[in-house]
This record gives structure tokens, C-alpha cells and sequence, in this order.
């Protein structure tokens, strides 16, 4: 029995948002953004696998390796990044973080 | 040698003013003289083949304006009217050209003003040899802007730059009927050559044309706007103010072109357009009375002038009146007869009076001369033949124009004729009492001047007295030895470039009036002569007493001295109001008020809001602006697909409609 795939689906936009809202409505702490952007990634990754399993099509998996790949250096990046900025700032809240207003 | 007869003042213009500082002042007048009298010799060469071997020439020199609807080009036409134009301009400018060397050699700004003097001669050489009413335009408004220049010569002086700016607003209003005038042209006769309008003229006659909205003549209101420009140029009455103001200018300036050339470009527009004029009798009818009231009122003012130049400038304008009417009385051989010898002797009468305000370190007012007859004998002979000239004493050249006029005016047996003739008989008189009065107040009388301006007195040098001298030989004889040339009965010198219709012919009649009449002109010249004579020289502490003690003399000398209050009237009635409305209404609430809150300010105060808006969006929060980054990326897809969805499905204009129905609805239901 195949599953309507829509429900697949649904589950991958429910994720993204969860992972949308987690980036504009946190406003404590930027690990948390580290962690919804990496939700979204899934989302989408999952989007694929979805997708590569009911077209029958390995690329789609593949595709969500090389993702899965990628966003673990970009996290570890960010991470570093993190680091630094709570070396020279001593925290990490978002709502401190406003150097880029003119 | 027709185009270099034009062309060869601006040569020496072009010299003079680029290489003025090299060549030295003495330098560059001799350039520019050179280069005028060279011009001279080439118009008598012109006038002999043109005008005694009857032979016109034509040169179109370059297309201009080349559109298919409108040619206009580079045209010159050299017809009896012009070449005599020619000979009188280059001669009298040559003159000046000569007399300024010695006059302005004083003055450190001379290559300037040699260039400017040339370049006046070259605009009036292209007014008078135009063959289309553009290139006259182009003429027209080039004298202009040199007589603006050559009046502000003296730029320091405050007088010259108001007079200058006067000169100048007043002729753009006759320069405004003119060029109206030439639309009209262009309007009825799809060109503005002479020779294709002129031959139009005839099958025009009966037309008429709608100028705001009133049906008029269509020849008549062609030569009213043509005679507006004439106004304007040639100081009619309504438009005569600036003449006299402009002799704030140097006085061989006044001469050339305040006296002699400029000034006659407008009887030579009349005289140019007689084919225009001859079909129409009420432009004559106005053309008459302007000139006639302008020959009285001038002459009336120029009584009570104290200024040396400013009566002679008056003088120039009554007699600008007499040419006039004599062109509205259909006799243009005698106005352009007059227009010839009215130049010798007035630019004779302005170099002297140029050669007496030159001896006495620049005195204009008379009340401050006298006596000087001791010590300019030679500009008193001068003077004293211009203005017997002027005021047509027998023989002389004035007499043979002056005279024909007032017995054409007379001998047109209608109200119109007799009124000019009246007018014409009594500034005749006022000529010959404001001419006299001139020689006695400033020659005659005991020495009324300062000491300091009487001890450098010197008669006239070499390079001021020649010009003077042949003058004067002109302002003797050149009436005389002309006067069957140009006005003689059946001449066939004008060879068509004058029409007159037989009907207006009366130069005939002027043969067979009254032996009385023909006397008249001399007798009230003797009479005014002899009555300025007895009252400034026998009786002068009487008409002092009068003046001071009799208010009524002490008013009627205030309203003729000050100009009938023409001025003030022009002042207060007119400008002022004009004044009020150019910068209450249209500078404070056009200008600064509609189109600056809709063009520029209102639309940098609305960046400026705008922006400060926008920059609100600049939070610096990160979570914001990615809200924003995915909130437009949504937007933005969905417009693309709504678009590309909806566009198979409705009509584009159907649902304009509807969201302008879905708007007026919310509006009505807002209310």
C-alpha cells in the first residue's frame, strides 16, 4: 500500500516552517537560529528522499548526502563563528545584535 | 562684390574684437575703418549697377532652413531700395568709423568699440539685403543687440545700463508685433520670400483673417503687426521712449544708429513692404495718423530739452514722424528720399554736438555752454548747416524732402492729408525754433560754462573734422543733385521695388496746389527761427522772469520738459501693473508656488519623507530582516504565478474594469 504522498509533504512544510519561525520569531539565543536553519535543511532533504522514492530516481538520495554534508561544515563554521563573537562580545543574545543598523 | 560688401564689416569685426589686444587700439581701428570704407566703395559700385544701369541681382547664398513645409535661406536681393540703403549705411558708418578713431582714443576699451560698430554695420547691410522676412528678422535683432551693446559701452555708468535695458524691453514689444507679423505671413502664404509674397499680394486683398477671434482684413492686420515692429524700431509715438533715453551712449553711436541708420529700419520695413500696405488703406489710415502726431509730439518736446543730444534725439524723431507719414500717404520714393537726406545732416548734427560735448570734457547741458562760437568756430559752421538743413531752408538738402512731403500731405485733398500737412507745417516751425535755440544757447550766448571744462577747449582734430566736413557738403547738396533721381516725376530708378497703385499716386498733384502753400514750409521755419532768436538772444532775462515768476509757464515747461509725462503715464498705468502681476501672480504663485511644490521641491521633500521611511526598515535585527528576505520571496513568486496562472483566464481589461468598479464601490460605500 502506497502512501499518499502528501502527507510526505506536508510533514516537510510543517518542518521548514517550524524552522522559518524559529529563525524570525527567536529572539534569545543565536544557537537557536543555528538550529532551525538546520531543521530547514532538513525539511528539505527530506523533501528530496521523498520525492527520489516515489519517482524511483537515486539522484534525489544522493542529492540529501552531498545536503547533509554540506551542513554539517556550514555548522561547524557557524559554531566557530559563534565562538568568536562570544569571545569579543560575551554573549550570544540576538536582540544585542544589532551592529548592522546604519 | 556683393557679398563681400556685407561680409567685409564683419571681417573687421571679427579682427578687431579677437585681435583687438594685439594689434593695439590705433591697430584695430584702422582694421575695422579699412574694412568699412572698403564696404563703402563696394555699395557705390552697387548703387551704379543697380541702381543707374537698372540691373537687380539675386544671390541665394545657402539653404537654412530646409523643411518641406518651410524654406528659408540665405538670400540677398539687391534692388534700388536696397543698394540705396547700402551706400547710406557704409557711408555714414564709414564716417563714424573714422570719427571714433579720434573720439574714443582716450578711451582704453576702443577695439571694442570700433568691433561693435562694425558689427552694426554688417546687421544693418543684412536687415537692408535680405530677401525673406526671417533673414530681416535675423537683421532686425542683430542692430538691436549692438545699439543694447553701444548704448551700455560705458558699462560703469548706472544711466547707460538702465537706458541699455530700456532700449532693449522696448523694442521686444515692436519686435513681438513684427514677428507676429511674419507668422502671419507664413500662415497665409506658406513663405517669407519677398518676391513670392509680394506677387501674392493682389489675389489677397479680400481676405480676411481670424486673430482672436475677431475677423479682420488679413492685409491690414499684416501691416499693422509689421508697422508695430516699425514703431518699436523707429521711435513712433507709443514706443518713442527709449530713443531719447539711448543717448546715454557715445555720441558717434547716437549718430550711426540712434540717428542715421538704425532708427530708419522701420521706414525702410514700410517702405520694403509697400505692396502689403497699398492694398490696404486703413493700415495707411494709422500708419499716417501715428506718424503725423509723432512729428508734432516729438518736436514739441524737443523744445524744452535741455540736453544738447536728447534735442537732437527728439529732432530725429519728429522727423522719423515725417518719413512715416509720408510712407502712409503711398509716397515711399519721398520717404526713403527723406530717410537719405534726414541721415547726412542728423549725423552731422550729432558728430558736432559729439564734437562740442568732445571739446568741453564731455558738458551735455546747453545751460552750461554759450559763447562758444569764440572757440569752435568750425563745429559752429557745422551745426549751423545741419540745422538749416534740418529745418529745409531753401536749397539745402532737407528743403527738397521736407517740402515734398507737406505738399504731397496737402495736395491728398482728404481729412487724412490735412491733418498730417497741419501737424507736418507746425513742427516745421517748432524744428526750425528748437534748431535755432540750440545754436544760440550754445554758441551765441555769453559763456555760461565752468572754467574747468573751458580751458581745455580745442576745435575739432583732423580725424573729427573730415567726416563733419563732407557731411556738410552732403547735408548742402546731395538733396539737390538727388532729387530727380529719387522723387523726380516718372523716374525709373525704384524699377519695381517700390509698388505704388495709381489710385494713391498724387505726386502730380503736388505740382498744382497752391502757390501759398508751397511757401508756407519757409515761411514758419523763418518765423520759428526768428522767434527763437528774439527770445533767447534779445529777450532771454524776460523769458527768464517768465519762467520763474508765471506758474502757468513754469507747468506748461514742466509738462513739455518732462515728456508730456509719457513716461510717468507708461510708469505707473502700465509697467507697474505688468510688474505686479510677473511677480505676484506669475513668479510667486506659478513659478514658486504650482510648478515648484509639483517639480522640484515637492518631489525632493518627497524622497527625502520617503526615504526616512524606508530607512525605518533598517533594524539591524537579524531575525527581521530575514523575515522580510522570505516575506518578499513569497510575494514575489506568488505574483509570478498568480500572473501567469490568471492570464489564460481573464481578459486583462474585463478585470481592469472590475477593480475600477471594486474601487468606486468602496469609495461610495466609505461615504
Amino acid at each position: 500500500m502506497l502512501i499518499d504522498q502528501s502527507k510526505f509533504l506536508f510533514v516537510a512544510i510543517s518542518l521548514f516552517f517550524i524552522g522559518l519561525c524559529g529563525i524570525i520569531l527567536n529572539r534569545k539565543n543565536i544557537i537557536l537560529m543555528l538550529m532551525s536553519i538546520e531543521l530547514m535543511l532538513l525539511a528539505v532533504n527530506f523533501n528530496l528522499v521523498v520525492f527520489s522514492v516515489f519517482l524511483d530516481d537515486v539522484v534525489g538520495q544522493i542529492f540529501a548526502l552531498f545536503i547533509l554534508t554540506v551542513a554539517a561544515a556550514e555548522s561547524a563554521i557557524g559554531l566557530a563563528i559563534l565562538v568568536v563573537y562570544y569571545r569579543i562580545r560575551g554573549t550570544v543574545s540576538i536582540e544585542y545584535i544589532n551592529l548592522l543598523k546604519g | 562684390m556683393y557679398l563681400l560688401l556685407i561680409f567685409f564689416p564683419l571681417i573687421g569685426f571679427i579682427l578687431s574684437i579677437s585681435l583687438g589686444r594685439f594689434l593695439s587700439p590705433k591697430g584695430s581701428a584702422f582694421v575695422s575703418c579699412l574694412f568699412v570704407i572698403i564696404s563703402f566703395f563696394s555699395s557705390c559700385l552697387s548703387f551704379f549697377e543697380v541702381g543707374f544701369c537698372r540691373s537687380p541681382v539675386y544671390i541665394k547664398l545657402a539653404p537654412w532652413i530646409d523643411s518641406e513645409l518651410f524654406d528659408a535661406s540665405w538670400g540677398f536681393m539687391f534692388d534700388s531700395l536696397t543698394v540705396s540703403m547700402c551706400v547710406l549705411v557704409t557711408c555714414i558708418s564709414s564716417l563714424v568709423h573714422l570719427y571714433s578713431t579720434s573720439y574714443m582714443s582716450h578711451d582704453p576699451h576702443q577695439p571694442r568699440f570700433m568691433s561693435y560698430l562694425s558689427l552694426f554695420t554688417f546687421f544693418m547691410l543684412m536687415l537692408v539685403t535680405s530677401d525673406n522676412f526671417i533673414q530681416l528678422f535675423f537683421g532686425w535683432e542683430g542692430v538691436g543687440l549692438c545699439s543694447y551693446l553701444l548704448i551700455n559701452f560705458w558699462f560703469t555708468r548706472l544711466q547707460a545700463n538702465k537706458s541699455a535695458i530700456k532700449a532693449m524691453i522696448v523694442n521686444r514689444v515692436g519686435d513681438f508685433g513684427l514677428a507676429l507679423g511674419i507668422f502671419s505671413i507664413f500662415l497665409v502664404f506658406k513663405s517669407v520670400d519677398y518676391s513670392t509674397v509680394f506677387s501674392l499680394i493682389p489675389y489677397f486683398s479680400q481676405s480676411k483673417l481670424l486673430f482672436l477671434k475677431f475677423e479682420v482684413d488679413l492685409l491690414t492686420i499684416i501691416g499693422l503687426l509689421l508697422f508695430i515692429g516699425a514703431v518699436g524700431k523707429s521711435a513712433q509715438l507709443g514706443l518713442h521712449t527709449w530713443l531719447p533715453d539711448a543717448m546715454e551712449g557715445p555720441t558717434p553711436v547716437s549718430a550711426l544708429i540712434h540717428a542715421a541708420t538704425m532708427v530708419t529700419a522701420g521706414v525702410f520695413l514700410i517702405i520694403r513692404c509697400s505692396p502689403i500696405y497699398e492694398y490696404s488703406s486703413s493700415a495707411l489710415f494709422y500708419i499716417t495718423i501715428i506718424g503725423a502726431i509723432t512729428s508734432f509730439f516729438a518736436a514739441s518736446i524737443g523744445v524744452f530739452q535741455n540736453d544738447l543730444k536728447k534735442v537732437i534725439a527728439y529732432s530725429t524723431c519728429s522727423q522719423l514722424g515725417y518719413m512715416v507719414f509720408s510712407c502712409g500717404l503711398s509716397n515711399y520714393s519721398v520717404g526713403m528720399f527723406h530717410v537719405l537726406n534726414h541721415a547726412y545732416f542728423k549725423a552731422l548734427l550729432f558728430l558736432s554736438a559729439g564734437s562740442v560735448i568732445h571739446a568741453l570734457s564731455d558738458e551735455q547741458d546747453m545751460r552750461r555752454m554759450g559763447g562758444l562760437i569764440q572757440v569752435l568756430p568750425f563745429t559752429y559752421t557745422m551745426i549751423m548747416i545741419g540745422s538749416l538743413a534740418l529745418m529745409g531752408f531753401p536749397f539745402l538738402t532737407g528743403f527738397y524732402s521736407k517740402d515734398v512731403i507737406l505738399e504731397i500731405a496737402y495736395s491728398k485733398y482728404n481729412f487724412l492729408g490735412t491733418f498730417a500737412h497741419w501737424l507736418g507745417i507746425i513742427s516745421a516751425s517748432i524744428t526750425a525754433f528748437y534748431s535755432f535755440k540750440l545754436i544760440i544757447v550754445t554758441f551765441i550766448t555769453n559763456p555760461n560754462g565752468y572754467k574747468s571744462s573751458m580751458q581745455s577747449v580745442h576745435d575739432a582734430p583732423f580725424a573729427m573734422a573730415f567726416p563733419l566736413f563732407f557731411l556738410s557738403i552732403c547735408s548742402i547738396f546731395v538733396g539737390f543733385l538727388t532729387k530727380d533721381l529719387f522723387i523726380g516725376l516718372g523716374t525709373p530708378f525704384w524699377n519695381g521695388s517700390i509698388l505704388v497703385l495709381p489710385e494713391h499716386l498724387n505726386i502730380i498733384d503736388s505740382e498744382f496746389i497752391p502757390i501759398y502753400i508751397k511757401w508756407t514750409p519757409f515761411f514758419v521755419s523763418i518765423f520759428g527761427s526768428s522767434l527763437a532768436i528774439t527770445l533767447y538772444y534779445c529777450l532771454s532775462e524776460a523769458l527768464f522772469k517768465l519762467y520763474t515768476n508765471n506758474l502757468l509757464f513754469v507747468n506748461i515747461y514742466t509738462f513739455f520738459n518732462k515728456k508730456w509725462f509719457f513716461d510717468r503715464l507708461q510708469n505707473e498705468l502700465l509697467i507697474s501693473s505688468l510688474l505686479k502681476l510677473g511677480y505676484n501672480t506669475t513668479y510667486k504663485v506659478i513659478d514658486k508656488g504650482l510648478i515648484e511644490l509639483f517639480g522640484p521641491s515637492g518631489l525632493t521633500n518627497l524622497t527625502i519623507i520617503f526615504s526616512k521611511q524606508v530607512s525605518i526598515l533598517q533594524s539591524g535585527k537579524i531575525n527581521q530582516y530575514a523575515f522580510l528576505i522570505f516575506v518578499s520571496l513569497i510575494g514575489l513568486i506568488s505574483i509570478t504565478l498568480t500572473l501567469s496562472f490568471i492570464k489564460y483566464f481573464i481578459n486583462f481589461q474585463l478585470s481592469f474594469i472590475f477593480v475600477i468598479y471594486l474601487l468606486v464601490n468602496n469609495v461610495n460605500f466609505n461615504k
